[in-house]
Parts: C-alpha cells; structure tokens; sequence
C-alpha cells in the first residue's frame, strides 16, 4: 500500500480485527454481555423511558428557561 | 408546602439514581485500583524479563477486564437520569455539569478504548515498552475520568465558580479554575481515587489468599501480595490523609453534614470525636426534631476541636446551633436565610413578570442585581431556602450519617490492620502458615465494597436535603413527571444491574478457579 495513511488505516484495524477473531471463548461471551448491555442501554432505556424532557417538549432555548423559571417560582409561591 | 404526590416523587427518583449510582460504583473502585497494581507488576515484568510477572499481570489483566466490560457504560445511565428524572436541576446547572461531564466522556473513549485494547490485544503485537506505556495510560486514563465526574459532583456539594443568569434560569461558569480546584472537587477526588487503590490492594490481597488456601500459584500469590501490600499502605496513608482534609472541608462548606456525621447536636469547644458509639432517641422535648442522644459512646476528648480550628479550645458547632443560629459564632439561623432566600426568589419573580410585561428597564436592573456581589453573598447563595417549610428541613438523616461515617472509619482502619499483618507475614515468610489470616484477607474483599459504598451514601444522604448546596433542594429539582414511570425504571434497573452483578461475579469466580495458567488465551 503506497498511501501511509491508508497502510496506518489498514495496520489498525489488523490490529483489532485479529484481536477479536484470537479472542478466547469466555471472552467473546463478555463482549456479548457488553453489546446486549448497550442495546438495553442505548435503544431501550434511552429511547423509551428516558427521554430529554425539556428538548422532547420545547423548541427552543428560551422556552425551556421559561418552563424552569416557572416551576422554580411556582414551588415558592406555594410556600408563602 | 410540598404534596404528598411530590415527596413520593421525589423519593422514586433519589431512589432510583441512588441505586443506578450505587451499582455503578461496584465495578469503578476495582478499575482505579487495579489498573495501577497491573501497571506496576507489568513494569517489573520489562524490567526483569521475567516471564513469571508476565503470567502474573496478565492473570491480574484478565480480572481487570471483566469487571471493566461488565461496569462500562453504567454510569451512562445517571446521565439519562439527569434529563428525565431531574430535569429542572440540569437546566439550573447549566455547562459547569456538562462542561466536566463532556471531557470525561471525551477522555474515557479517546484514552482508554485506544489503550485498553493495546492492553489486550497488543501483546507480542507492540514493543514490550510500548505495550507497558498502554497499560500506564490506561490506569491514568480511568483515573482522570474519575477527576471530571468528581469535579461535577463537588461543584454540587460546593457550588463555586459561576454566576446566575435569570434571563435564561441557568448558572453559568465564570472561573473554570475555581471549579476545578473547588476544595471540595480536590479532597473528594484524592480520597475516592485512594479509597479505590486501598480496595484493589485488598481484591489483590484476598484472592490471592485464596489461592495460597487451596495451595495453588504460591509464587505468583506471594508477590501479588507483596505488590498489593505495599501499593495498599500507601494508599491507606493517602486515605487517612485526605479524609482528614476532608473533613476540615466539610465543616466548613457542608458543616450541618459534618455535625451529622458526628450527631453533634449541640456546639462546644474542646468537643471529641466518637470512635464508637450508638444513637438511641433523646428525651428532650427541645431542639432538632428527632433528636438523638448516645446509648453508649466512646469518644476521643478534645480530638474534634483539633480536627476541624487545630486548637482544642475551638468551637465547633452542633446541629441545633446550625439550625437556630449562633450570633456569637456568626451563625445564620436557618430562619434567616429561608427569608433572605425567599428575596432572592422574589426577586426572580418581580423579573418574570417584567419580562411578561415586556418591561426590558426593570428587567435589565433586576438582571445586573443578579450579578452584584453584595447580592450574591447575601441574597442569591441561600436562594435554595426559600423551598424549605421549616428551618429543621436542612438536617439530614442523622443516623444514616453518623452509621456510615463511622463504618466506613472502622473498616478503614481493620483495612490498614490486614495489610500491615500481610506484609508483616510475608517479611517473616509464614504468611501460607497462618490461614486464618488467609481467610480473612479473603473476607475482607466484600467488606472493601462495603466500606466504599457506605462513603458514597454518608456524602449524598448527608448533604439532603440538598441537591446543589443551599442553592437547590432535590424536591425543586425533581421533574414532573409520574412517580408510577419511576418505579417501573427502578425494577428495570434493578433486574439489569442485578443480572450484570451475577455475570461479573460467575465468570469472575470461573477465572480465578481457573486460573493464571490460562492466562496465554485473550480477552
């Protein structure tokens, strides 16, 4: 490979890639775990039970400062 | 006055964030710990040749990454929390939480998936040198990591380094630096980071120990101990050293926390610290609510006093004092500061409402107040009182405080007293001899767990009911949202992390049963 950047770029991912395919039969269980893992993480519980509430309901900035500023001075006008 | 609806809320999500934190915390200790005992064996290794250290780091590498697989990415989910759960305190915190936040994401990923896959895969692949300079990246890395979410945490224990801008509801940073060197952010960092070296030196100790019972890799046993021994006193110096700058901290920024840990209810001078004791209910009518009084106690006379003004004549206040005030100390009454709070809140209204009435010269007076110093120290820095019902509010679960605090000083010491005898036994060379020894250096291993967890709950259980100090209590930064979706999140959480736990401890154990003899496959 002429390009150095290429032939860095292709010594990298040899480097990984005979990483994983040498890696050992209890160590490929662990990277299932790990990738299971992630998808609950990531997709599941991110997607479906916790979403951003203030980017999820208010389009801008300005919004989301006004909701906050309500709900910080409405709990003070309830403890007058 | 805050509903029933609310307080169940409330308590759902700390619930909720206490369990996803505490999980969390059983895999990161291990990781800052162990990642620098491997390093060091690895070092020995390259300087040696030996390839007996060899076998031995890798041996040590294979625990370290299963517990580094099975804990990444937990901590991710406080995080989902923070927006969900809490989504009035991220708006109220602004950058100076995410700023922290975003480096160590940055750091995590960059430093240590490069290196740590240099760790695994890399043997016989890169120069031995090199190969070692990965696995020194990798314990620095970890513990960077750790620097930022501590730094985070800190800011919230000691809010400094910002201004509040009402215009957009959010704290914004003026001075990274004062946040970074927060003295907070800097005893809290160097306590925890030890804490984690002292708990890996006792994993290390422990199983090693086991092998030593079942008379198996005498020679790697032995020197992992060695290694762990000494790795573990220094690391027990540092965490009694901290823990003491620690607390000279606390009673300063957090000093009903302080009292707390103590159940110092009422201040005096030449007070002692309690070694020993437990809390039973006080008869007296007066005073904190659910005062406590000691059933029993032994206390070291005088040593609280020195501990915190380095006098034995010190004054050192006690909760009531915190909570009813004490002119002659300078002591604010917690009265006092939900009133001057309570201008602040106001204040904070009067620009609501101008901005509403598009008022832009009232808003833009109340704006500049808002950055004026005198405001700030006397107003704005008790804005968080205003959401209290009663002064008696800011006292935290005393006996939770005061339990854990004095657990987790207990087992520290027990820790010291194990790897003194340790390295005592190795010196004298009967170490395999005395298995009683052994088998509690392998107890000790759950006790570490023990003792570290209990840290974290005295820090967040002791500073309720403040979420950032003074500034924000947790009940006003919780979201609205139905506590029904909480508890389904927490049995969520609990059934994962639980399933995590069993997967790390049984291919753990299945490891160290087989173990280093195996050590030539990867992870």
């Amino acid at each position: 490979m002429k390009n150095p950047l290429l032939a860095s770029a292709a010594k990298v991912f040899h480097f990984y890639y005979d990483g994983f395919r040498n890696m050992s039969l209890w160590g490929k269980k662990l990277w299932i775990i790990i990738l299971i893992k992630l998808f609950l993480i990531f997709i599941i519980l991110k997607v479906f039970f916790f979403p951003d509430l203030l980017k999820r309901g208010y389009d801008t900035d300005e919004q989301r400062s006004e909701y906050v500023l309500d709900q910080l001075t409405k709990s003070s006008e309830t403890n007058d | 006055m805050i509903e029933n609806a609310d307080i169940v809320l409330t308590d759902w999500s700390r619930a909720q964030f206490a369990l996803t934190a505490m999980y969390h915390w059983i895999f990161v200790p291990l990781t800052l710990g162990l990642s620098f005992i491997i390093a060091i064996m690895e070092t020995i290794f390259v300087r040696t040749g030996n390839g007996e250290w060899k076998r031995m780091t890798k041996f040590w590498m294979t625990l370290f990454g299963i517990n580094f697989a099975i804990g990444v990415a937990t901590g991710i989910i406080l995080e989902f929390e923070f927006g969900t759960n809490w989504s009035n305190y991220s708006w109220f915190v602004g950058d100076i939480f995410g700023a922290p936040l975003a480096i160590e994401g940055i750091l995590a990923f960059f430093l240590e998936s490069t290196f740590i896959a240099v760790m695994f895969f890399g043997w016989n692949k890169v120069s031995r040198k090199f190969h070692l300079a990965s696995s020194w990246l990798v314990a620095l890395g970890a513990n960077l990591s750790a620097l930022w979410i501590l730094v985070a945490n800190a800011w919230m224990q000691n809010p400094v380094g910002m201004a509040f801008n009402p215009d957009t509801a959010r704290n914004e940073m003026t001075n990274f630096w004062a946040v970074l060197f927060n003295p907070v952010a800097v005893d809290k960092f160097l306590h925890t980071i030890s804490s984690g070296f002292l708990l890996a030196s006792l994993f290390v100790l422990g199983i090693s120990s086991w092998f030593l019972l079942k008379k198996r890799e005498e020679w790697l046993a032995k020197r992992s101990m060695l290694i762990a021994g000494i790795f573990g006193l220094f690391s027990s110096l540092l965490v009694i050293f901290t823990g003491d700058t620690s607390a000279r901290t606390l009673a300063e920024v957090q000093p009903v926390k302080f009292a707390a840990f103590e159940a110092h209810y009422n201040g005096k001078r030449n007070a002692g610290l309690v070694a020993l004791g437990f809390l039973k209910n006080s008869e007296k009518e007066s005073g904190a609510p659910e005062e406590k009084d000691f059933a029993f106690r032994i206390e070291i006379p005088g040593l609280l006093s020195l501990m915190t003004g380095g006098s034995r004549e010190a004054f050192v206040p006690g909760i009531n004092d915190l909570v009813y005030g004490l002119p002659d100390s300078s002591i604010l009454a917690v009265a006092e500061k939900m009133k001057r709070g309570k201008v602040a809140m106001n204040l904070l209204n009067q620009y609501k409402e101008a901005k509403r009435q598009n008022d832009l010269v009232k808003a833009e007076t109340i704006r500049n107040t808002f950055q004026e110093k005198n405001f700030v120290n006397d107003y704005f820095r008790y804005f968080g009182y205003a959401f209290l019902d009663k002064p008696e509010d800011v006292v935290p679960n005393v006996p939770v405080a005061f339990y854990t605090f004095h657990l987790m000083v207990m087992l520290g010491f027990l820790f010291i007293l194990i790897i003194c005898i340790a390295l005592y036994l190795l010196w004298k060379g009967t170490i395999t001899k005395n298995r009683w020894f052994l088998r509690a250096a392998l107890f000790s291993i759950p006790l570490a767990y023990i003792a570290s967890e209990s840290g974290w709950v005295l820090a967040e259980m002791g500073r309720q009911p403040w979420i950032i100090q003074d500034l924000m209590p947790v009940s006003a930064a919780v979201s609205q949202i139905s506590p029904g979706a909480v508890m389904t999140t927490f049995i969520l959480f609990a059934v994962l992390f639980t399933a995590l736990l069993i997967a790390e401890i049984s291919i753990m154990i299945r490891q160290i049963k087989t173990g280093p003899k195996s050590q030539e496959a990867q992870l």
